[in-house]
């Protein structure tokens, strides 16, 4: 391995140079010629490959005036590699539904370059824009450089995170709210919440445009919010008798008819016929014959509650909330605003620290929820009643107040003998 | 100006960037106004507004980490054939915005000679892998996802750039137990097979109560270590989801000998058809073998292999595997079905057969 070594300095990473799909190490060597730290985070991730072994540890740095958006690093070979030594990300808000100008894209590689490693990540896994490889100086210095062109930082730690949605009305015929111009708006209203940790933990929204979920909000966000319709499907006549005359028949029933999962959708002499009160809008019929079916006009959003990755009560997600509201004029915005601002304050208020709006829901249970934050029980909440007696009435005890602990899970009691260390 | 301006510091709180001006002049026209759209090739798109307006999307696939030179190549072709406008998607796809037919096969061109980067990503195929941070730049990794992406997608490459799948296949892929990847039709995932190891000398005692608090399943408990107070782990309670690390570094939970990966099946976010469903495990123990992770890529393709001879068009992965039954899965894959498949959580029973409804 070291004779090796002495040829290159990353054999094991020159793997990746080869294969058709475009090689980050390519790029990143390339790099490196003019930027001696991309170099040695090459270096180190050679080490890594090498012994499979992690050489980050991480803190928090804050910029001046804000409580997040920083992932500090620090290298583990700093005394070797001295140039990652301090080699942190700065987060960065996207614009609504990752669009660009090429004068904005250049914008950041500009400050990238000067302050940074030159290195840029599009985008995290939260949807920010990432900025790798500024130390503890010039972290400040490229902070100070984007927010001075009107940039502004993301949301980190158990804070409001930034925000995410699909490309919606830009260009997407299924979308059924403005998905780029809430996102925005939501943002902004809640900025200060984005970038001062409030919150018992992390929050995230998600928007997408219908029920296809690009955005993968459902399992990927705190706070779903997803397009839809309440009336009719609309049918375009003249396009079904074209789909069915070029596919068949049988390619409708197969592809379109069998799969719809309420069963609410018909061949009718070769006509489409929709039983729309049975649809649960799951947009399969229209996506197969997009040119001939479309969401119906009466649209808006269902919002729901509590998705998340696997931490730590294993996945969840969202669940429905709000059934159905309108999502266009000022009044609404000013009442999704306020939803939101309900629910922070009683998740805010009865939250254990680390714990996820969907692990207190699952704690204090989802009617004792809806209370909380004043919203009416409605049978779409659930997949169906409960199956068990076990109904905590309120009428001779008293309400159960939600959530009014706020212990610590129990540790348990020593019923083993204590371990040396493994 | 310059002078005085230097020392005052930048505003803050200025919110998201206003995507208005991001927005290409065709959809400043038709927002809101799309009537459909309809496929021309992999990773070509034609955007058809209601008012006849027609905006060509071409989609290439990038390896999501980029050095400001290559993303000033995308510029530079976004300037000469896309009015200067482009977007990312949500998977590190980069999309040009094209309103000529014509500009169409010269981007395409442009975008493989220059940049390097595959046209697809559309429709019934793979797309871009959605990833962490792995060894470049995450403190908790076990594996590198960069790396374990690029190999992949080297192998993965021709259904990237083709639409020869039953249905659209989406891959994540995460770098230790908290996922951050998410949910996928395919999920590669670092796994760990024991408790932490708990580097007592170094444990950060102000933090210790946060520790234990932050365990699941209730297995850390405060414990005197020498004469140092410590923590330490029960270990029949522990599952190895590494919590505890992610609070505190001196609970190792990475293991460089032990570490495995494994692959789950059968996440979904849509909510068509059956709706959104969770990924399940389909193979653990492959090993975590940088720099090109072959086993990883085979077993990809064995899965896939499988999925495109028996799966029906519109099928997702977990879509067909509830059609077939998972005794078919395991008979079509060869993958071996193990005990350590079976749920021992918190919901284990609801994942158990509780009918005679058996296949052969
Ligand atoms: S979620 Fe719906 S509206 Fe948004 S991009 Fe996907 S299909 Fe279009
Ligand atoms: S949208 Fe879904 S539920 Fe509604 S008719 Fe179409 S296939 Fe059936
Ligand atoms: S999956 Fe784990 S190791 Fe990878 S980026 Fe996420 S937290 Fe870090
Ligand atoms: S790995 Fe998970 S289950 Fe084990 S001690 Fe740590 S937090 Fe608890």
């Amino acid at each position: 391995m070291s004779e090796q070594k002495k040829k290159s300095g990353t054999p094991l990473l020159d793997e990746l140079e080869k294969g058709p799909w475009p090689s980050f190490v390519a790029d990143l060597k390339k790099l490196a010629e003019k930027k001696p730290a991309v170099g040695q985070l090459l270096e180190q991730m050679e080490q890594s490959y090498e012994t499979r072994v992690n050489y980050w540890t991480g803190t928090v740095l804050n910029l001046d005036g804000y409580g997040g958006g920083v992932i500090a690093r620090y290298s583990d070979l700093g005394k070797k590699l001295p140039e990652v030594a301090q080699f942190h990300t700065i987060r960065v808000i996207e614009p609504s539904g990752w669009m660009y100008s090429t004068a904005a894209l250049r914008e950041l590689c500009d400050i990238s370059e000067k302050h940074s490693s030159g290195i840029l990540q599009l985008h995290g896994m939260t949807g920010d824009i990432l900025m790798l490889g500024s130390d503890n100086k010039t972290t400040f210095e490229a902070g100070e450089a984007l927010m001075q062109k009107g940039w502004d930082i993301g949301g980190s730690g158990g804070a409001l995170r930034t925000l995410a949605c699909c490309v919606g009305p830009a260009y997407c015929e299924m979308s059924c709210f403005d998905t780029l111009e809430v996102t925005k708006r939501l943002t902004d209203h809640f900025i200060s919440y984005l970038h001062r940790p409030e919150l018992p933990y992390k929050f995230k929204f998600k928007l997408s445009g219908c029920p296809n979920d690009c955005a993968n909000s459902i399992q990927r966000s705190d706070m779903p919010i997803i397009g839809t319709w309440m009336d009719d499907i609309r049918i375009d006549k003249d396009e079904v008798a074209k789909f069915v005359a070029e596919h068949g028949e049988e390619y409708v029933v197969e592809n379109v008819i069998t799969r719809c999962p309420t069963k609410c959708i018909h061949l009718r002499k070769k006509e489409i016929v929709i039983e729309n009160a049975d649809c649960v809008r799951c947009m399969h019929c229209i996506n197969v014959m997009h040119k001939a079916l479309a969401p119906g006009k009466k649209r808006g959003v269902t919002i729901l509650l509590g998705g998340k990755r696997t931490l730590k009560i294993g996945d969840t997600m969202g669940s429905v909330m709000v059934p159905f509201m309108p999502l266009e004029t000022e009044e609404d915005m000013e009442r999704l605003f306020d939803l939101v601002g309900r629910i922070w304050e009683f998740w805010g208020e009865n939250g254990m620290e680390h714990e996820r709006v969907g692990e207190f829901i699952e704690r204090v249970g989802l009617a004792t929820f809806l209370e909380g934050v004043g919203l009416e029980p409605d049978p779409r909440m659930v997949r169906h009643p409960r199956t068990n007696p076990y109904i905590k009435f309120e009428e001779y005890t008293g309400p159960q107040i939600a959530g009014e602990p706020k212990v610590a899970p129990p540790v348990l009691d020593k019923e083993n003998e204590p371990r040396e260390s493994i | 100006m310059a002078a005085i301006e230097q020392k005052k510091m930048a505003p803050r709180d200025q919110g998201a960037p206003n995507y208005k001006e991001y927005l290409h002049p065709l959809m400043v026209k038709n927002y809101g106004k799309w009537k459909y759209h309809e496929k021309v090739k992999p990773g070509v798109i034609k955007r058809v507004a209601e008012g006849g307006d027609v905006l060509w999307v071409v989609r290439a696939g990038s390896p999501r980490t980029l050095s400001v030179d290559k993303v000033r190549g995308i510029c530079q072709i976004a300037d000469k054939f896309c009015k200067g406008f482009l977007r990312f998607t949500s998977r590190a796809n980069v999309e040009f915005f094209v309103d000529r037919l014509e500009d169409v096969e010269p981007l395409v061109r442009e975008v493989r000679d220059k940049l390097g980067f595959p046209i697809g990503g559309t429709g019934n195929g793979v797309t871009n892998i959605v990833h962490t941070q792995g060894w470049m730049h995450c403190n908790l990794p076990g594996t590198d996802a960069l790396g374990a992406v690029k190999a992949l997608m080297d192998e993965l490459y021709d259904e990237f750039t083709n639409e020869r799948l039953p249905a659209r296949v989406k891959i994540s892929l995460s770098c230790c137990s908290i996922n951050c990847g998410g949910q996928a039709d395919i999920a590669v995932n670092l796994q760990h097979h024991h408790p932490p190891k708990i580097n007592h000398n170094n444990m950060q005692i102000c933090e210790l109560p946060k520790v234990v608090a932050i365990c699941p399943v209730a297995a850390i408990r405060p414990a005197t270590v020498g004469s140092k107070n410590s923590l330490e782990v029960v270990e029949e309670k522990c599952m190895y989801c590494g919590a505890c690390h992610g609070q505190c570094p001196s609970m190792e939970i990475r293991d460089p000998d032990t570490d495995t990966l494994s692959l789950w099946v059968g996440g979904k976010s849509a909510n068509t058809r059956g709706g959104p469903s969770f990924m399940k495990l389909a193979l653990w123990g492959l090993p975590n073998n940088p720099p090109r992770w072959p086993e990883v890529g085979a077993a990809v393709k064995t899965l896939l292999r499988a999925y495109k001879d028996s799966a029906k068009e519109y099928e997702r992965m977990g879509e067909w595997i509830d059609r077939i039954g998972w005794k078919r899965f395991f008979d079509l894959t060869g993958f071996p079905f193990t005990k350590y498949h079976i749920d021992t959580y918190r919901f284990a029973r609801t994942t158990f057969n509780t009918s005679t409804q058996v296949k052969p």
